[in-house]
């Protein structure tokens, strides 16, 4: 899968399951802010983009994703 | 022991609002019409047949649709029992004039009877064996498993500040969620208690119920299977949904102009010290004196029973027992209302006084649906087979028993403007 093919793909999953307009979710917005989410539903996202992409986020990688861009960095590196 | 309630306090408990989700409607207005026609909630399922279910009868009752209603934030805390729960509390808190900014500046509690949540139990159970990762079973999980998933989650969306707490007791868990809430209120504990019963409706919450050949195999005819005691019953139908009752003191409902409803006037319990899931006699008898008693009423006063008869063998003759020990030839109508919803378990209790205040409001008895001949015991209740009409009633008391021997009996009587 191309970067390009699995952002637009993530967008898609995370717009969906967090009920957020997909033009909100930009590279360099803040994943939590954007998303309205807490340390909970931070768990979800993580079980969503393993399911999704076979990725998993360990726990200590996660306060170093911050924004968008960080996750489809994180993501596409270890696919 | 204290004989009255009078004794402890005298203040009066009052209802002030109603809210139900059953399978006989979702409004107050739509259960009063299906109660008046004697409607059944009864369906087949196939699908519990293909699980491998003895009995694939249950009752069928809508989802709520809570997308744009409640945060995605919040959903997924939220199995489908709080689910119905939240839509039944929408609505009784609505009619009890109860609003968030009462609710934040005043202790309303919240007393719901819940007994299981298996349905998220199991799904986190599968995720975890498929997955062998505890994270992949998401954040809900944990909320939506545990049994007092329902108060947790009310207690939260509606911003309540007083006692939160489940009441697990088997089928009279509703019912005693409401005669705890009563005796709080009399003490002058709280003023005001948001009280109920959820029950799930999904095959894993039942199916090992099912295995103890429980559930009437009358397949061909669902609309037919639960008739509560007649002679031809063959066990009972599982339901659920959800059934809120505010309850209130009536100083309290008058300070805040609130409407009342009616009255509890009186609980009663016992627990049987007997088998687990063979009623007995005894312990449901001394249920309704104690209620009788501590109402200060006699038993001509009661207008109506609404019995917990669940369309069981046992269940229902030893019911029926109880109830003719109590009153002799002094005997009030007798119905369960089972026969059109089925058992509705942790929600019964609440819902079956919702249940007979529409019918005491409005001046009617639901036919005890399928009951054609009675047997040895229950031909001596006075059960009616058609709707009674024009039948005007002003007390009623509330029997629900279950698992463990634990016995609830509420009296309700009616208040008019």
């Amino acid at each position: 899968m191309e970067k390009d093919e699995m952002i637009k793909k993530m967008v898609a999953i995370l717009a969906d399951e967090f009920e957020v307009e997909a033009e909100v979710i930009q590279p360099e917005a803040n994943i939590k802010e954007t998303m309205h989410l807490d340390s909970l539903s931070l768990v979800d996202m993580v079980g969503l983009v393993n399911e999704e992409f076979g990725v998993e986020i360990k726990t200590p990688d996660l306060p170093t994703i911050k924004t968008f861009a960080d996750l489809y960095d994180y993501v596409f590196t270890r696919m | 022991m204290l004989k009255n309630m009078d004794e402890i306090n005298h203040r009066r408990v009052v209802i002030t609002g109603m809210g139900i989700w059953s399978c006989l409607g979702t409004s107050l207005e739509e259960v009063k019409e299906s109660l008046f026609n004697g409607k059944s909630g009864i369906v087949f399922d196939p699908v519990r047949k293909e699980m491998g279910f003895e009995s694939g009868l249950t009752a069928l009752l809508k989802k709520p649709e809570l997308k744009g209603v409640v945060d995605r934030a919040h959903r997924v805390f939220m199995p489908e029992e709080a689910q119905y729960a939240y839509m039944a509390t929408v609505d009784a808190l609505k009619m009890a004039g109860l609003d968030t900014e009462y609710m934040e500046s005043h202790d309303v509690g919240l007393l719901y009877g819940n007994d299981s949540s298996a349905d998220a139990v199991v799904k986190s159970v599968d995720t975890m064996r498929e997955k062998k990762n505890t994270r992949m079973v998401g954040s809900g999980a944990i909320f939506q498993s545990m049994n007092s998933t329902v108060t947790m989650n009310l207690g939260c969306l509606f911003k309540l500040r007083g006692i939160n707490m489940t009441v697990s007791a088997a089928c009279a868990s509703g019912s005693h969620a409401i005669g705890l809430g009563a005796l709080l209120i009399k003490w002058g504990l709280q003023d005001c208690i948001v009280c109920g019963g959820a029950q799930e409706v999904n095959p894993f919450s039942i199916g090992s119920f099912d295995g103890i050949g429980a559930f009437s195999k009358r397949e061909s005819d669902p609309e037919k299977a639960s008739r509560p005691f007649d002679i031809g019953r063959d066990g009972l139908v599982p339901g659920g949904g959800a059934a809120t009752v505010v309850i209130e003191s009536y100083e309290s409902a008058v300070k805040r102009g609130a409407p009342i409803i009616a009255e509890v006037l009186g609980y009663g319990f016992s627990s049987n010290g007997d088998h687990i899931s063979s009623p007995n006699v005894d312990g449901p008898r001394k249920s309704l004196l104690m209620a009788l008693e501590q109402s200060g009423v006699s038993k001509e006063q009661i207008g109506y029973i609404n019995a917990h008869a669940t369309s069981t063998s046992v269940g229902d003759t030893n019911e029926a027992k109880a109830i003719y020990a109590v009153f002799g030839d002094q005997m009030p109508p007798v119905t369960s209302t089972k026969g059109q919803t089925g058992h509705e378990m942790w929600m019964a209790g609440a819902s079956e006084v919702i249940y007979s205040i529409l019918m005491m409001k409005n001046r009617f008895i639901a036919p005890n649906l399928n009951f054609e001949r009675g047997d040895e015991d229950t031909c001596k209740l006075n059960i009616p087979a058609k709707r009674i009409d024009n039948y005007d009633f002003d007390m009623f008391l509330s029997n629900s028993f279950g698992f463990g021997g634990t016995n609830s009996t509420l009296i309700i009587k009616d208040v008019r403007g």
